[in-house]
Formats: structure tokens, C-alpha cells, sequence
């Protein structure tokens, strides 16, 4: 059961606390959009093999919204951040190409 | 015979009996006795029969590897099955039975099976009962359940009580014996915050039986005196009697607490489920003696040479008179020694090993005990219990008998493996080791935590080293090492010194003798509790089974209760053997927790009875649960479905409620409908995103009905939106969608519009809310007075607030039935008395509450939908016939992009209308509507459905509500319902609004 | 106008513990920037604090106090027979200030739980640190208690307040009596 701590109260959760809420920096597509677009949007998701982008919520908690970036090989928690981005903070970026040389996900590598 | 030696064991207190009954005979015990011991003591050799052969069995082991002595404990609410006999600790008025025989133990019809032991080899069942196909479903399967299972189903609700208990360390030592001992010594001196649990009784482990000295003192007295330092640490926690069951991801390890097994007069939990989060693991879970595959292994009286030493030493027990040792290491001559020193005959000591053993072969035959080696034994001769062995040479095939000898035990040495389970469970890998033919945790390939880091350590022979000294350094270390990874700095103390081992190594004996006939080999159990032989796994892997997986499932080894603490090494030794393969590439088995099997309760803990799940109650519920309310689960709440009067059927309830409502007046606890505050210069903004439909537009005082759908465009919830002031509105949801209506709206705000500026708050159960419904609703208001609830006051679609009849109330004149109606709020603490008002202001004018039904009814007749009956998350609202509160003005709301693809903004969607059957019957719910021919399933072609379907009592007839395809097209046709019994009745299509079409009713 | 009545009516039990409905209290459910120096003078006239409570912490009591909840929601605690007031004094200082202060003093239920072992009886049902140097007087959790959403504070030495929605308060109540059970002492902290 995996522990993740929130960014935004400090707590360090147990999974019983948090809700899972998919694939994290998805950008939405609304009225307007081509159906390509959207499709992306809606439906069109990472699979890596080693770190993902998350978001989770502190459900039983402080209620907010966050972000994580979680190995689905090793469950190594590389970090937590606001869900208030729509990018990764560079630093947490620095930190997962050092320790997973060839790391890619998305644009970024 | 087994019998109670003079000596006392060192775990008994022989002053003090303890009466038991096994198979319903009286026994007697020793206080500090297992419940195994006391069996041997009593020479109840045969404790049970085999899963599969139903052979007699008798203890093999002395802890919880054992696979034969399971027994039945307890009766009536405290029946258990499959209780390790090795594990139960004795007490007075302990009651066990044994398994898998009928009628008796002694006598048992299914032994027959093992007269067909030739045909019942590995796979027999699948290979067997594959063919003829239709026999499997009345022949086959009914007679394989009869006899499958172990043990049997408890019939009584569980009489004890568990629960769960959350616990944080630095550092969790699993194992109390010297190893765990001094792990958590060294972890607890540096300062880290110490649990230490021992799943037994007792401290020490094997050394106090096994002896040697730790820092020139007696190992027995060294771990007095461990203890005692811990006690007196106040960063240390010791637990007794709870087992490490599993170690899980991030550092989440399970602690089996049975709290009052062992003295079930206690008023305390029976069990505990310790739910650690630890930030290191030290497994100090020690090694397991292996058993050696001859022929006739499994004959009562056959035992683990170490448990014939711990029933001697600890319990005072000689498991034979003559006790014949056959090993294939030293640590079996220390049985040997340990008999003959305390009196028990031993006739030979049988070593597979040419050279024999060093030292302690002299030491043995100076005692006067004869030595072997280079021997095998060929066969156990006996059938309940052991008469004796067939001696033979190690290397060959078993043929050339050189010698009978009689014994009534064999205790057995195949070596020792380290117990890697816990290591194992969470992704430790292990590495074989050749001198100890055995697997070990590989230190360098730990299971890693949310830091990437290791956080499980082995201590001791966890780790693979056999030796005293070896064993004390390796738990001082990772004692240490636990603190260090923990953050705390360890001590340069050194580790206590020990006993050095001194050993000729051990050879590995997979079979004996070593090219046995077949017929041996179908005589000797790698499983003792699944009964697979070492034949069953080389006939596997000549058929193909190489995988060590594959074979474990083809040939059930390993897969019992025992999950093959004493079979793995064994098993997977002969199949690497056949297969030609090294046993490194045949590798093991997954170990998964729990270690030995938890009980069911500890798992659900308190989560029982009246607390097995949360039920949600509104502040009215008690009038309704006294008032004889037949009551319905939505969501978690508990709603009145009717309220049956005398002797009334729920239906004759529901048409009463629905006919006094629509003549009289009608009263709704609607307390459960989600409210939700939205407030903010930015909330006309957020909720014009939210719903299909224009909020900004709505004036404050007013309500407006509106949709919310998902981003795909799927109807997700509805309800009257009331704007309080400028930049507040409250939003109604269904009962229920609350939370999830709340969540949703967060996500929003949260996650994508984190500039607006909007705040929500989920008030819901702030208020109690009561529907007044029918046409004298107002006469029951203006009796309570204080406000102006005139048609001009306060209009249909607008809400107020005031002082009514001494209440706060806020009131909303809105309508779910069609009928003049008002849904009142007051504080939740007044929703009983607001209630009882309600009661009393209406009696005059027939007031009745009503309950769900009535509500579902009154609704369909208006032909208004329900989320989760007309919609099931793939309706949008155009399906429903809503286009009206489907915004075309809006740029943009939640679910817009998503309706306009073209699958969903086609003409061909199952759109809402009205059906009435021709005959006025009530359509099954969920019926289809059937067409000619047939879908690629073979299925009738289906052109829509039923959603809700009902009796009106209004109308006299049955009415439903259904998608059908191009349905409001087709207004008067007729369509096809196939109903449950496959008969089939035709319904019209009709308007859905049966009831007022005008709407003059609500509107007076 | 009628008395006001709690979910358990002040319903207690007495085990290793002694777990009680505690009434009714006044609660203010504040949303908004917890950095803004006006919200938190008036939030803390409102309760009668000093100062704003910091993350995870509790200041004051059921009787005045304020509760952190998230970085943008407080929870502040006046006399129940004042809320309706102190509602409307928050949004008459606050006027034009973008907050949210709304009265769920009803829809919540309200416990005690003292008592040596006070600090077992909820870590039987909450996945919460709760030793003496992880949990000390004045730290607040929001988590869960078994199966339903709760916060709670400690509110002196084996003394804990915990709060929980109203319609889950007889599960709430029987969850924590059954967790203060005589016999079920476990004797870690």
C-alpha cells in the first residue's frame, strides 16, 4: 500500500487516504476542437514502464488536489508537487532524469 | 510409543495440568504445553489424514512450518478449522477434532484413494473429468466438492471480537529469537523507535534448545537478559504471540496479533491486526529444517530431527522409544546426543554422506550410539505409526535391503533453509547457496521503498549463517544497519560473541537412496498436506512442465495451507533433477503473505454487526424506523420506501401514499438530496461551466433546474439550482451524488480553473428537508405561519426564507410530483421537531408522509427522469428529451465538446419516451424492446429498454418510461417487450407526461 | 421555536475510555486566503484566539478555537447559541472580501474521547502516528476513522476531540466505543 505525502498539508498518506485521479498535465480540449483532439483528450493515456506523471487526491485529508511523479516498475515516489502547473517542476525533472538515464515520458526527456 | 520423559520439559510446569479432549477422548497436559506436545505426551501419534489419499498423518514439525496436524478447535460460534496443533498453545478445556477422515479417524472409507495412488498421479483431475464435457456439471464437479476442502466452514457467526491497530517505527524486528533479540539490541540502542514482535510465546528461538554460549554465558541466560535490556528501553516495544504475516510496498508490514488464544477466558480481542508503516524491516525469521525424501516419509512417527530435540527439551516429550536419526548434515547427530542424554534409545544414526560427520560422529559413538554412514533408509515400514526402517546404501536404487531395524520414530535432517518469506514478499530476491544447498536472500537485491532505497534486512540464519557466532554478528549488524538507514547513528558497540561453527558440511540428499525404483519414489512426500510425491513432480515434468510455476499449480505442491515451508526446496530440487537443470534456473515459487494463514476476523477487525459499514441517517430517521417505515439503501443512507399501515402490502402502501398526495397532502423527508454552497465573484461563471444550462441568467430568489454532465458529455447528475445573492448559489443534487457532485466541482477548480475565484462548501447535512406535498400543501404552511406562502408571494421556481412556525426555514417552491409543493430547510438539530410540526399542522387536512416509491411514481407519471434510472452513464440529455436546459448560448460547459460527436449527436440514439402496455400490465423493468431477427450474439435484435416502469395508481394502469430508437418519432406505434418468463407483450408509444400536461397543478 | 438536538443527544459509553457525544457546538466552515491579515483579525475576534491556527494544528476549544482544515479552510468553533450571528459579523467585517463562511454547526456530530489509552482508541481506526512524540496537545488530523471521513485533536493529556458528519454519527459513536472496549487495552503507547 503505497504512502504518498501531500503537498499541501505535509501528511505523509497512506494509500486508504488518498484517491487516485489518473494521468496527470492532460490539456483539455473543449468546443472547437478537432475530434483528433479531443480523442487525445479523453482517451489517449501514458503506459510507461517506470515514471509516471499522477494525480491524486488527499481525499480523506486536507481535500487537494496533487501531483505525483511514481515509478509503476519500482513504486519509488520521486516526488509530490501542486496540481496547480500544467508542467512538472524542473527540479523533480533534473532528479528523475539522473536516477533513470533515457527517461521519457510524453515531451519530456 | 511418545511418552512424557522424566526430565520436565523447560516450557512446562508440570504442577499444573491442563485438561483437553481431542476427538471428544479426555486428555491431560501441562501448563506451557502445545497442544501438539500434549497430543504426543497423550501417544495420539495420528492426528489426522491426508488431503488427498486420506493417509494417517502425525506431527512432523514443532512450529509453523508444520503441514500434517491440523485439527477442528472449538464448537459453535468458536469452531475454526486448519489450527496448526504446533501452534495452539494448550489450555484447559481445549477442545480439537480431527480432519479429513469419515467416519473415523481411526477407520476411514476414503483411504481408498490411496489404493488408487497409481491412477491419481499429478493432473489426474485434469486429465480425468475433462471428457465426456456434460458430465463435469452433474457428475464430476458435485463429487469433487464433496471432497475437496480441508477442514470445514464454520456454520456459527464468529463469538469473538477483532480489530486493527495502526503502528509507526523506525524499525520493525520480526523474530524474537537471539538474532532478533540482538537486532533489535543494537537498532534500539542507537535510538531508533523499535517494535519487536516473536510469533510464539517465547523468546530465543532454537538456542536455548540447540545450547551453545553467547559471550561466555548460557544462551537461555543471555536471552533473560536481553529482554530485560529492552524492557528497560522506553524506545522499544516488545509483543509475544505476533507474527510478521506480510511485508507490503512502502514499508507496510502486517503484525498477527492472537491476543487471546492461548486463554480464551480473556474479555479481549481474540486477534489484532497490527497495520505498521516501519521505515526498515529487520527479519530475524530464522531457517527451517528440511525434510528428506524416503520412502514412507510420511508414517506418524516420522519427524523433523529439530522438532524431536524441541519436544524433548521443551516439553519434556520422547516423540519414540527407539528414535532412529537419518541426516545428511551434523545438526542431526545434536537429536541423537540430546536423546541418548536424556535417556531415549537411539538405534543408529543413519548419514547419508560417505565420510559421515567430524567431531560430533566421534562425540555420538562414544555415547554409544551406532553410526551409518554412507546409508540410506530404503522404507519406513509401518502404516499408523512407525515399526521400523529398511536400511540400505546411500548410492543405488533401494533394491539390496542390508537391514531391518526397529524404531517406533525417525527423525529426519535435510538440512536447513532460511524462512525468506517476508524478505521475499515484497520483491527481495535470493541467491543459492552451494555449501548449504539452499536459497538465501540476496543482501544486494532488497526490496526497495518510496525512496528507491532497501528497506528490509535479514538477521541471523534469516540470512543463511547456521552458527551461533555467525548468527549474532549478522543480526548486530543489521540491527545497525535498520537504525542507520532510519537516520539514527549505531552504536560501535561489537557484537556479542558466540559459538563458532565447526561443522563437516552437509551433502544435499533430494531422494534416498539416490537412484530409487519408481515404487519408492511413489512412496515419498514432498507435500505432506497436498500429498505430492516425488513422483508426481518428475510425471510433470516429463509432460512438459518446466516452468517451476506451472508445476507447483499442475501438481497442487506447495500450494496448501503450509504454502511449502517444508516441500519448496525439495520439490523444486527433484524437478531441476529431471529437467536436467541447475536448481538456481529453476528457481522458486512466488512466497506471498500472509506467512502462515491469518484468521478472517482479524482481517475484517471491528468492521462487524452494526458497524460493518457506515449507515447514514437523516435527522428524522428514528420517527420513520418507529412509524413502521419499510426502508431502502440509496447510497449509504437508509430511505423509507412506504410507510405500511396495519396490514397493508407495500404496495397497497405506495398507491395509499401516492393517492392521499395527489388529493390531500403528502410529507417527504428529502433531507438526503445534496446541498452544496457555491460562492464567489467568479460562481455564475464556474456554474455556467458546470451545468448545460445558463446559470449566470438565473436572478437571486429563483430556482432553475439544471443539468451536469461528465466531459464526455454523459449525464451525471441534476437538480434546482437556487441563486442566494449575487455571487451565491446553493445547489441541489440527487441523494447520494453529494459527495461526488462536491469532488467534482473541486476538480474543477482545483485542477483546471485554479484563477477562478470560487469557494464550495457541502452543507447538506446542515439541514433536514422536508417536501410538502398536494393540494392543500399551502393550507398545512399557513397553519404553521409566519410566512407568506401565497401563489403571488412566493411563485412557483422561487425560494424564501423566514420564521415559519417558530423555524428557520428556507423555503423552495419547487415540484418533483407536479403537485402545488414546497420543500422547506431548517437546521438539522430542528428537523424532528420541524417534522412533528408538519404532522400535527396537517392532520386536519389528511397529511401522510410518503416514501420513495410514492415519489418515483408521482415523478414518472409527470414523466420527469431519475439519474440512475433513465440514465446509466451513457445518456446524454438530448436521449432524454432536455434539449431545453441544454444551453445553445454557451460557449462552453463540462460535456459540450463531448455531445457533439457524432455518434451522440446522431438521430439513431434510444431516445426517452412514454410506453403503455396494451393491456395495462406493469412492463418488466429493464425489458427490451425486440424487433425481427437476430444481433451477431444470436440475440434478438433490440431497438430500447425499459428505464423505469410502474403501477399508477393515478391512472389506473401500468406506465413506463424507456429509450427507444427513433421512440418520439414514432408516437402511437407499437413495440414489442420481451418479459422475463420469454413471453412477450406489446406496448404503445406515448408521451411520457402523463400527469398534467400543463402543469397547472404546481402552479396554484 | 423548538429545542435544537443533536445527532446522539450526549449518548456515552464508558470502556477503557469514556467516548461521548459532546452536543452541540458552533461551527463555521471559512474558506478563503488564510494569508489575509483582515480575514484572520476577524476570524480571530470571531472564535476569541489569538492567532490562526498553523497547519494541521488546533487553537482554542469547542468553545472558541479555530481548526486548520486545508490551506484555504479553517474551521472555527463558537458557543452554538452564537453561530447564526458570528456568521453574519464574519461576512458584515469580511464584506468585499472574497471568503466563504457558512454554518455547518448541524451537519456535524461531535465526540470526546478521554481517558488513559485515549490515543489507542483512535489508532485502532485512523491510519495516524498517534504516539506522544508524533501527536501531541493542539495537533489536528483530518483522515479517516474506518470508513467514514472525521477530524480530531487532542485537546489535553488522553483527552481528544473528534468531529464527523451528523448522519454517520451512531457509526461513528459505536466505531470509537467498540475501539474503547474494556479488554482491548493494547499497551503500546
Amino acid at each position: 500500500m503505497l504512502t504518498l505525502q501531500c503537498p499541501y498539508c505535509g501528511v505523509m498518506a497512506e494509500e486508504t487516504e488518498l484517491s487516485a485521479g489518473g494521468e496527470a498535465h492532460l490539456k483539455r480540449f473543449g468546443p472547437g476542437s478537432t475530434d483528433a483532439d479531443f480523442e487525445t483528450y479523453m482517451f489517449m493515456r501514458e503506459n510507461p514502464k517506470g515514471v509516471h506523471f499522477e494525480r491524486w487526491r488527499h481525499a480523506n485529508g486536507c481535500g487537494k488536489w496533487f501531483h505525483a511523479a511514481r515509478c509503476t516498475v519500482t513504486l519509488e515516489v520521486f516526488g509530490t508537487y501542486t496540481a496547480q502547473t500544467s508542467v512538472p517542476p524542473a527540479d523533480l525533472l533534473d532528479k528523475i532524469r539522473a536516477a533513470r538515464p533515457g527517461f521519457k515520458w510524453r515531451e519530456f526527456e | 510409543m511418545s511418552t512424557r520423559l522424566s526430565k520436565a520439559g523447560r516450557l512446562v510446569d508440570t504442577s499444573k495440568s491442563v485438561a483437553f479432549t481431542f476427538n471428544g477422548k479426555k486428555m491431560q497436559g501441562h501448563a506451557g504445553d502445545t497442544l501438539a506436545s500434549a497430543l504426543l505426551a497423550n501417544d495420539q501419534m495420528m492426528v489426522g489424514r491426508s488431503f488427498k489419499y486420506h493417509r494417517p498423518r502425525g506431527i512432523v514439525a514443532s512450529g509453523a512450518e508444520e503441514p500434517n496436524a491440523l485439527v477442528n478447535l472449538g464448537s459453535g460460534n468458536t469452531f475454526e478449522p486448519n489450527q496448526r496443533t504446533t501452534t495452539t498453545e494448550l489450555f484447559d478445556g481445549l477442545s480439537a477434532t480431527s480432519q479429513n477422515h469419515w467416519p473415523s479417524l481411526d477407520f476411514d472409507i476414503g483411504a481408498v484413494n490411496g489404493l488408487f495412488a497409481n491412477y491419481l498421479t499429478a493432473g489426474f483431475y485434469y486429465k480425468m473429468f475433462i471428457h465426456p464435457r456434460p458430465l463435469w456439471k452433474y457428475v464430476y464437479e458435485p463429487f469433487i466438492r464433496q471432497s475437496a476442502g480441508l477442514g470445514k466452514a464454520p456454520k456459527d457467526t464468529d463469538g469473538d471480537r477483532y480489530e486493527h491497530f495502526y503502528a509507526y517505527v523506525d524499525v520493525a524486528v520480526i523474530g524474537g529469537g537471539v538474532a532478533g533479540l540482538q537486532a533489535a539490541l543494537a537498532a534500539g540502542e542507537a535510538g531508533a523507535k523499535v517494535l519487536l514482535m516473536e510469533q510464539t510465546a517465547h523468546f530465543g528461538g532454537r538456542a536455548p534448545v540447540d545450547g551453545g554460549t553467547i559471550d561466555g554465558i548460557e544462551a537461555e541466560t543471555w536471552i533473560a537478559g536481553a529482554l530485560a535490556r529492552l524492557d528497560e528501553m522506553p524506545n522499544v516495544t516488545v509483543r509475544r504471540r505476533m507474527m510478521g504475516a506480510g511485508v507490503y510496498d512502502h514499508g507496510y508490514l502486517l503484525g498477527y496479533e492472537r491476543v487471546k488464544d492461548h486463554a480464551p477466558e480473556l474479555d479481549a480481542p481474540r486477534h489484532r491486526l497490527w497495520r505498521i508503516r516501519a521505515k526498515q524491516i529487520v527479519t530475524a525469521t530464522g531457517a527451517i529444517e528440511r525434510p528428506i525424501s524416503f520412502a514412507g516419509n510420511d508414517i506418524p512417527g516420522v519427524m523433523l530431527a529439530s522438532a524431536v530435540r524441541d519436544y524433548a527439551v521443551n516439553y519434556g516429550v520422547a516423540v519414540g522409544q527407539k528414535t532412529v536419526v537419518v541426516t545428511n548434515n551434523d545438526d542431526g547427530y545434536r537429536t541423537a546426543l540430546k536423546l541418548k542424554e536424556l535417556g531415549v534409545e537411539v538405534p543408529v544414526i543413519i548419514d547419508a554422506r560417505e565420510e559421515g560427520a567430524g567431531a560430533l560422529a566421534d562425540v555420538a559413538r562414544k555415547a554409544g550410539i551406532r553410526v551409518e554412514p554412507g546409508k540410506a533408509i530404503a522404507k519406513v515400514k509401518g502404516g499408523k505409526r512407525v515399526e521400523g526402517v529398511e536400511l540400505c546404501r546411500m548410492q543405488g536404487n533401494g533394491g539390496a535391503v542390508i537391514e531391518t531395524i526397529k524404531c517406533d520414530a525417525v527423525a529426519m535432517s535435510g538440512g536447513w533453509s532460511p524462512v525468506v518469506h517476508l524478505w521475499s514478499h515484497c520483491g527481495g530476491k535470493l541467491i543459492w547457496d552451494e555449501v548449504e544447498s539452499h536459497f538465501k536472500p540476496d543482501a544486494d537485491r532488497a526490496p526497495t521503498n518510496q525512496d528507491g532505497k532497501p528497506f528490509v534486512i535479514t538477521a541471523g540464519s534469516a540470512s543463511g549463517p547456521l552458527g551461533l557466532g555467525e548468527v549474532l554478528a549478522d543480526a548486530d549488524a543489521a540491527g545497525k544497519k535498520a537504525a542507520e538507514a532510519a537516520g539514527f547513528t549505531a552504536a560501535s558497540t561489537p557484537a556479542p560473541s558466540g559459538d563458532a561453527r565447526d561443522e563437516t558440511p552437509m551433502q544435499p540428499v533430494w531422494m534416498m537412496p539416490s537412484d530409487a525404483v519408481y515404487n519408492l519414489r511413489m512412496k515419498m512426500w514432498l507435500d505432506y498436506q497436498n500429498d505430492v510425491k516425488v513422483s508426481d513432480v518428475q510425471l510433470a515434468a516429463r509432460e512438459g512442465y518446466e516452468s517451476v510455476e506451472h508445476t507447483k499449480r499442475y501438481t497442487t505442491l506447495g500450494m496448501a495451507t503450509d504454502q511449502g515451508k517444508l516441500s519448496n526446496i525439495n520439490g523444486l530440487a527433484i524437478l531441476a533433477d529431471t529437467l536436467g537443470a541447475e536448481i538456481p534456473q529453476v528457481g522458486t515459487t512466488t512466497f506471498r503473505p500472509p506467512y502462515t494463514p491469518i484468521s478472517m476476523g482479524s482481517i475484517g477487525g471491528a468492521a462487524r454487526d452494526e458497524i460493518f459499514q457506515p449507515i447514514r441517517q437523516t435527522p428524522i430517521q428514528q420517527w420513520h424506523i418507529d412509524n413502521g417505515a419499510y426502508m431502502e439503501p440509496v447510497g449509504h443512507w437508509r430511505r423509507p420506501y412506504t410507510f405500511p399501515r396495519g396490514s397493508e402490502t407495500h404496495e397497497q402502501a405506495v398507491n395509499r401514499e401516492i393517492t392521499n398526495t395527489r388529493t390531500n397532502v403528502g410529507l417527504l423527508d428529502a433531507s438526503t438530496l445534496g446541498k452544496i454552497i457555491v460562492k464567489g465573484p467568479d460562481a455564475a461563471k464556474f456554474l455556467d461551466l458546470m451545468y448545460t444550462n445558463m446559470m449566470s441568467t438565473l436572478k437571486p430568489g429563483k430556482c432553475r433546474y439544471g443539468l451536469m454532465c461528465n466531459e464526455n458529455g454523459f449525464l451525471m447528475d441534476d437538480g434546482v439550482v437556487a441563486r442566494l445573492d449575487e455571487e451565491t448559489f446553493l445547489v441541489h443534487t440527487t441523494s447520494g451524488g453529494a459527495a461526488h457532485t462536491h469532488a467534482h466541482m473541486e476538480e474543477w477548480l482545483q485542477t483546471e480553473w485554479w484563477d477562478m475565484k470560487v469557494y464550495t462548501a457541502d452543507v447538506t447535512e446542515q439541514y433536514a428537508q422536508i417536501a410538502v406535498v398536494g393540494p392543500k400543501a399551502r393550507k398545512v404552511l399557513e397553519k404553521l405561519g409566519g410566512m407568506d406562502v401565497s401563489k403571488d408571494a412566493l411563485k412557483f421556481m422561487e425560494w424564501t426564507q423566514g420564521k415559519l412556525g417558530g423555524f428557520d426555514a428556507r423555503i423552495f417552491r419547487i415540484s418533483f410530483s407536479g403537485e402545488l409543493s414546497y420543500e422547506i430547510a431548517v437546521p438539522a438539530s430542528q428537523g424532528r421537531a420541524f417534522w412533528d410540526a408538519l404532522l400535527a399542522a396537517g392532520e386536519e387536512h389528511g397529511i401522510m408522509p410518503y416514501g420513495t416509491e410514492c415519489l418515483h411514481v408521482m415523478r414518472a407519471e409527470k414523466g420527469f427522469i431519475m439519474i440512475g434510472d433513465e440514465t446509466d452513464g451513457t445518456v446524454i440529455p438530448q436521449d432524454l428529451g432536455l434539449n431545453w436546459a441544454i444551453s445553445k448560448k454557451k460557449e462552453d460547459f463540462i460535456g459540450k465538446r463531448g455531445q457533439q460527436r457524432t455518434f451522440l449527436a446522431g438521430e439513431d440514439r434510444w431516445r426517452l419516451v412514454g410506453l403503455e402496455t396494451v393491456d395495462g400490465s406493469v412492463l418488466p423493468d429493464g425489458a427490451y424492446a425486440v424487433v425481427h431477427g437476430h444481433n451477431e450474439n444470436g440475440q434478438r435484435t433490440m431497438i430500447g429498454r425499459v428505464t423505469s416502469t410502474y403501477y399508477s395508481p393515478t391512472l389506473g394502469r401500468g406506465i413506463a418510461m424507456g429509450l427507444v430508437k427513433h421512440g418520439p418519432e414514432r408516437m402511437g406505434e407499437l413495440v414489442e417487450f420481451a418479459k422475463t418468463d420469454g413471453s412477450t407483450v406489446m406496448a404503445k408509444i406515448v408521451d411520457p407526461v402523463w400527469y398534467d400536461k400543463e402543469g397547472e397543478k404546481q402552479d396554484v | 421555536m423548538s429545542e435544537a438536538i443533536s445527532a446522539l443527544a450526549g449518548a456515552n459509553t464508558e470502556g477503557f475510555c469514556r467516548v461521548s457525544e459532546l452536543g452541540l457546538h458552533g461551527m463555521i466552515t471559512v474558506r478563503g486566503d488564510l494569508s489575509n491579515a483582515d480575514l484572520a483579525k476577524a476570524l480571530c475576534a470571531a472564535a476569541g484566539v489569538n492567532a490562526l491556527p498553523e497547519v494541521r494544528k488546533m487553537v482554542g476549544g469547542l468553545e472558541g478555537g479555530i481548526a486548520w482544515m486545508s490551506p484555504d479552510e479553517l474551521m472555527v468553533f463558537v458557543p452554538y447559541s452564537q453561530v447564526v450571528a458570528k456568521v453574519e459579523e464574519l461576512n458584515d467585517a469580511l464584506a468585499g472580501t472574497h471568503f466563504l463562511a457558512v454554518n455547518v454547526s448541524d451537519a456535524r456530530a461531535v465526540f470526546g474521547i478521554d481517558g488513559a489509552g485515549a490515543r489507542e482508541v483512535i489508532a485502532k481506526i485512523a491510519p495516524v502516528d498517534m504516539a506522544p512524540e508524533a501527536f501531541t496537545t493542539g495537533d489536528l488530523r483530518r483522515t479517516r476513522i474506518a470508513q467514514v471521513a472525521a477530524a480530531f485533536w487532542m485537546a489535553g493529556d488522553d483527552s481528544f476531540r473528534l468531529i464527523c458528519f451528523r448522519s454517520v454519527a451512531e457509526y461513528a459513536f459505536k466505531l470509537l466505543s467498540t475501539s474503547a472496549a474494556k479488554g482491548g487495552e493494547v499497551g503500546y503507547f
